[in-house]
């Protein structure tokens, strides 16, 4: 019980406090949005371009469609796949990391070069090459952000990995002839997760970024899906005439990152581990 | 009071002929940089074409037939295998020959050698990607600096937090928010880079104040918060303590014996930050419109105009990794236990 | 005259609780002071004090400190730096991280020198001052950086800033620590020259007894926050008046005297658990009732000595017992090394470790392996549990030679030869509980069910002397000495012959060193395990060991039994390990 006590102490701090609130709200208003959303979004149900009032309240976009009622429905693609995308980098990140950390071989400096290769690529870049080369496929969008962390989770990990295996615990393990996956699961990953779980949130939160920033310049979702990056450079257009399209979307992205920010930099302090420190993929 | 087990002992072998440290750090890293940037041509190159989807549909669009996919196959060689057009690629590209655009073919129906496209639009990218660079240094040190040497005071509180929304903010949002409140609602500056043809970025700065802020907002404060979080570990060390313990006045503890330290990983910092910068680039120029190499890699790659989108990134990936060795010899160089090893 | 006088001191955490309480002392120019405590004292926090320093949470809260006429108490921050450095100085105690890695040295000692005394002539008074402390004074010298000295002439550097503006006092705080023990006795015999040659008023600081001994004309002995004993210092090592100065005599292994180590039963509390009178009482042998009541005096004995224990008179008088170690008859031997050649590779280069390196050891039998950092003797031990693969040689068990790595050797092999490591800190799983840790190994190696193993812990616990509530706590909830316990335990837990102990006290304060080697020796006698033991310390050979290995370089260069040879060392090398050795026997 201390131990859990413990680590929900972030949520004790100021900032954290603010953090866990705001993200609950947030989500409470994608997961309940779709259901008390006025209007289909993807419906034409008015005059393009009305500012709101006159029955829309946040107006209507450059097609006629109702604002909120896309707004509403616009948060759930966004959560979802960085959701997916940094949680598939974490398990690939892991065991990558957890292999070339712990073994002497080869492996170790093979699997770290092609690390340092990713790395090597500006994510966006490489967001683009595989745009240009798969096209807007959804599962492509996920699995090259995923592909994003990868790297820095392995190395992350592997450096953990490596500060863990000459700890006498684990030589002691080895000294009676215990197997590898169970020195690996019984020793070695109770003892590394921690670290490496300090940043999910911020790496949650580079991949909300690094989505949206793709779905903006147009080369992730397509239209007509309702998705709140996607409704700001749809939009951008008409902003002299109707600016609540635009901003309403920015304000929601913006509130969902420095919700999402904050938990995760409150997170990471309780656990002595500053987001500071760490590199961030975007 | 513990007793380190050292590596022992008596070295076995002669040590190799001595040569400057430095150089050989050089020629290690150079060498590390060209393998590196061979293997990502391959990584880009097969992002591009191995990848299903096809150049020739994505160039003809929604009027293609049978027959002229054929043609256009023919006519950019799609037909031949896929290693022997990346060899044409890539020898040509590391000859200078950057290929020529499908998309400007399709629209003139004239080969468009990439390189005559890239010019004046590289030119512009330079220039804001210069601007931001030359405020971002001595921004985040300055703040950094100051925000550890006040840290848990409400300054420090106040740079952290503000510096903590900052980061969380993407590029696109902070500029279009900007776009709103600064050109939209205040009127003060253009919200879009337009720039008439002949004319260059110089002949309307004003056009890139926006940018530069739109990227400068997160950069510079994840800069702060990094080269902060180093000047503190520094302050927290022991030989801080001592220098304090020595009489020193605290402007000369920070100033003399702590900024040093924190320069080397405070220089891997902003470096780290240019990778970001190389992304932030890319949205930002989209979302000015302004005319640069970024905008230009985002039309491509909706156009699916791979020849350009492989020659811009390129380009991208080597100016990249260049700055990445380009630090690292920095670091080395204000590192002494760096610089004077063997 | 004095140049420095303390008056009832008293520091607290800025949460209110008394960190260190009621010091007083004065020293006379040229005088040393050895100021002695295991960890949790308060000595460094006092010595900081004394600069006016204290750290983050601390605070002083009563008393006064005056040097050289200046008070020190009540002074501006601005005010004391400009005292610091100038008229006292402080010797910090690991020169490699309190040295500026990016500052070259003689920039370092001369960045002193300027702030204090501007318009001197630095580069000749820098240069003198690295003569003074026996540095090479070349300028080539002085523009190294400090990692491309040795630790030696690091600790140096840091006495040379010291002493650059020619202080008063100078406050060291364990500076020989970490230091190897010839490079240590070097630096003592230094240390002591320039005391005469500047007439320095010296505070030194140490856990270490014997080192104190050497150096301090007086002797302070704090334990939890309070100073228990204070007075000249032969008189005090020889007859002790508090029971906590003389349990720590008693603890203290000397390699001049082979004797029997007794512990202090139970263990030093923290700052925020201290009981309200005397705070020793809890591990005194003579406690009585009055002694929990209220704090005790610091009553004066006799010549200068001052002593806080109201029953000071019980204390009884220091006996040593001195160890029978004979020959053993020649068995057949339990483990037989055999030209052992072991090497690192690093950055492409191959690092010999040992070589050559040949030993027996007898069922039941302690062999001491003996080296200072460096010498190869972890490695061995390394070999030994094939936690290494050699380069050439066998190890073997029973005359049979085992496998390089211990997951290819036999069940059998790997529940026999049993390792403890030296670090507590590192060397239980912190995410497993105690009982966890220790039925693994029965598991694993004796084919165990988690009942049966479970139902062994309890016995085992007992067996190292823990108690058995201990089993259902995470490492982080033990005390260093309890989680090397813990460690033994496990490695008990196989029923093993051979128990390979690899520094397991270096970590230790001595007083839970000593309980730590007391469980060695019984171990060693009930059950009948052989023990090979690996430390740099010659004061534990002598306390426990039969045999003696000495390592030099990653060779054996003298072997024999533990008395005659630190009596009579042969080999130059063990020669000057012994006479480097520091020892309290003839302070006496």
């Amino acid at each position: 019980m201390t131990a859990i006590a413990a680590r929900m102490r972030f949520a004790r701090t100021g900032s954290g406090r603010v953090g866990v609130t705001a993200t609950l709200l947030l989500l409470a208003l994608i997961l309940i949005g779709p259901l008390v959303a006025p209007h289909d979004p993807a419906a034409i149900v008015g005059i393009p371009l009305q500012r709101p009032g006159s029955g829309f309240l946040l107006g209507t976009d450059g097609l006629g469609r109702d604002v909120l009622s896309r707004v509403l429905w616009g948060g759930r693609s966004i959560i979802a796949l960085s959701v997916v995308a940094t949680g598939l980098a974490y398990l690939v990140g892991l065991a990558i990391g957890l292999v070339a950390g712990y073994t002497r071989s080869l492996l170790d400096p093979v699997l770290m070069r092609a690390m340092d290769v990713l790395l090597a690529v500006p994510p966006l870049l490489f967001l683009l090459v595989l745009a240009t080369g798969a096209g807007h496929s959804v599962v492509v969008l996920v699995l090259g952000v995923a592909t994003v962390h990868v790297p820095s989770i392995a190395r992350i990990v592997r450096a953990a990995t490596q500060s863990v295996v000459v700890r006498g615990y684990v030589e002691a393990a080895v000294a009676r002839g215990e197997r590898t996956h169970s020195i690996l699961a019984r020793e070695i990953l109770p003892n590394v997760l921690g670290t490496v779980l300090a940043d999910a949130g911020i790496r949650l939160t580079g991949s909300i970024l690094i989505l949206a920033s793709v779905n903006f310049l147009g080369l992730g979702l397509q239209p007509p899906r309702a998705d709140w990056a996607l409704m700001i450079s749809e939009n951008r257009g008409g902003i002299t005439l109707q600016p609540w399209a635009v901003a309403a979307p920015a304000l929601l992205i913006a509130f969902l990152t420095v919700a999402v920010n904050l938990v995760a930099d409150a997170i990471a302090r309780s656990l002595g581990t500053s987001l500071d420190r760490r590199r961030i993929a975007r | 009071m513990t007793e380190v087990a050292a590596p022992d002992l008596a070295v076995v072998d002669a040590p190799r002929r001595r040569r400057h440290p430095l150089a050989g750090f050089l020629v290690r890293r150079a060498a590390a940089a060209v393998a590196t940037l061979f293997v990502v041509s391959i990584l880009l190159f097969a992002g591009t074409n191995v990848l299903p989807g096809d150049v020739a549909s994505a160039v003809l669009g929604r009027d293609s037939t049978p027959a002229g996919l054929a043609e256009i196959r023919k006519e950019l060689h799609l037909n031949r295998p896929t290693a022997e057009r990346y060899w044409d690629w890539l020898s040509g590209f590391v000859r200078g020959d950057l290929g020529s655009s499908v998309a400007g073919q399709a629209v003139s129906g004239e080969p468009t050698p990439i390189s005559g496209l890239i010019g004046e639009r590289a030119k512009n990218t330079a220039v804001l990607a210069l601007c931001t660079v030359l405020l971002l240094v001595p921004l985040s040190i300055a703040f950094g600096v100051y925000s550890a040497t006040r840290a848990g005071r409400p300054v420090d509180h106040a740079i952290t937090t503000f510096s903590l929304g900052a980061i969380s903010l993407p590029e696109f949002v902070t500029g279009t928010l900007l776009i709103l409140l600064v050109a939209q609602w205040l009127g003060w500056l253009p919200g879009v880079s337009l720039i008439s043809i002949g004319d260059t970025v110089f002949t309307h700065p004003s056009i890139l104040v926006l940018p530069v802020l739109t990227l400068l907002a997160a950069s510079l404060a994840q800069t702060i918060r990094m080269v902060r979080a180093g000047m503190l570990e520094v302050l927290r060390s022991e030989y801080i303590e001592w220098a304090r313990l020595s009489g020193h006045r605290e402007r000369d503890v920070v100033l003399r014996y702590a900024l040093r330290n924190a320069l080397g990983p405070t220089v891997q910092v902003i470096a780290l930050n240019v990778q970001w910068l190389v992304g932030g680039i890319v949205v930002t120029e989209y979302v000015f419109g302004y005319p640069g190499l970024g905008q230009a890699l985002v039309q491509a790659v909706s156009a699916r105009d791979v020849p350009y989108v492989l020659s811009v990134g390129m380009l991208i990936a080597i100016v990249y990794i260049s700055l990445n060795v380009l630090a690292d010899l920095l670091v080395v160089l204000l590192v002494p236990k760096l610089r004077t090893a063997q | 005259m004095n140049v420095l006088s303390v008056d009832r001191l008293r520091l607290e955490l800025v949460s209110g609780e008394t960190v260190v309480d009621d010091v007083s002392f004065e020293l006379a120019a040229g005088e040393a002071l050895g100021l002695v405590g295991e960890s949790g004292s308060g000595k460094t926090t006092t010595a900081l004090a004394l600069l006016g320093y204290c750290r983050p949470g601390v605070r002083v809260a009563a008393g006064t400190i005056e040097v050289a006429g200046e008070r020190v108490t009540g002074r501006s921050e601005t005010d004391l730096r400009r005292l610091r450095g100038r008229v006292i100085s402080y010797v910090p105690q690991d020169p490699a991280s309190a040295l500026n890695p990016s500052v070259r040295v003689g920039e370092q000692v001369a960045g002193v020198l300027e702030r204090h005394i501007p318009s001197s002539d630095v580069d000749r008074v820098v240069a003198e001052t690295f003569a003074l402390v026996q540095l090479p004074s070349s300028s080539e010298f002085r523009r190294r950086f400090p990692h491309q000295l040795s630790g030696g002439q690091q600790q140096r550097v840091a006495i040379a800033a010291a002493l650059v503006c020619r202080p008063k006092v100078v406050v060291m705080d364990e500076p020989t620590t970490g230091l190897d023990v010839v490079t240590q006795a070097n630096l003592l015999e230094q240390i002591a020259v320039l005391r005469e040659e500047l007439q320095l008023a010296i505070v030194y600081v140490s856990h270490d007894l014997a080192v104190v001994a050497s150096l301090a004309d007086r002797i302070m002995v704090m334990y939890a926050g309070s100073v228990v004993e204070d007075g000249p210092a032969a008189p005090l090592l020889a007859r002790p008046t508090h029971p906590y100065t003389f349990g720590l005599l008693a603890a203290v292994p000397d390699p001049a005297e082979p004797r029997t180590l007794r512990s202090i039963p139970g263990v030093a509390l923290g700052v925020d658990e201290r009981p309200s009178g005397c705070c020793f009482a809890p591990r005194c042998p003579q406690r009585i009732s009055a002694c929990t009541e209220a704090v005790p005096p610091l009553l004066s004995v006799d010549d200068g000595r001052r002593v806080r224990c109201i029953e000071w008179r019980r204390t009884p008088a220091l006996v040593a017992e001195l160890r029978q170690v004979a020959a053993r008859e020649r068995a057949a031997p339990l483990l037989a090394v055999d030209g052992l050649r072991a090497e690192h590779a690093e950055r492409g280069r191959r690092l010999v470790a040992a070589s050559s390196v040949s030993f027996e050891v007898a069922p039941g039998e302690c062999v001491a392996l003996v080296g200072e950092s460096g010498s190869g003797k972890t490695t061995i031990a390394r070999c030994i549990a094939g936690l290494h693969e050699p380069a050439a040689g066998r190890v073997l068990l029973d005359g049979t030679p085992l496998a390089s790595r211990a997951a290819s050797r036999s069940r059998d092999a790997r529940q026999r030869i049993q390792i403890v490591f030296q670090n507590p800190y590192d060397s239980l799983n912190p995410r497993h509980r105690v009982v966890d840790s220790i039925a693994r190994p029965m598991r694993v190696l004796r084919g165990l069910s988690r009942r049966e193993a479970a139902a062994e812990v309890a016995a085992l616990l007992e067996r190292v002397r823990l108690p058995a509530k201990l089993a259902q706590r995470f490492p982080s909830e033990l005390s260093g000495g309890e989680r090397q316990r813990v460690a033994i335990a496990r490695a008990l837990a196989t029923k093993p012959d051979l128990l390979v102990c690899d520094e397991i006290t270096s970590a230790l304060d001595v007083s839970v060193q000593a309980a730590v080697l007391e469980l060695l020796a019984e171990l060693q006698i009930e059950l009948g395990l052989a023990l090979l033991l690996i430390t740099h310390d010659l004061g534990v050979v002598a306390s426990v060991a039969d045999r003696v290995l000495v390592l030099e370089r990653g060779v054996v260069c003298e072997h024999g039994l533990v008395v005659p040879l630190l009596s009579h060392p042969e080999h130059e090398y063990t020669r000057r390990l012994v006479a480097a050795a520091p020892t309290l026997v003839a302070r006496r």
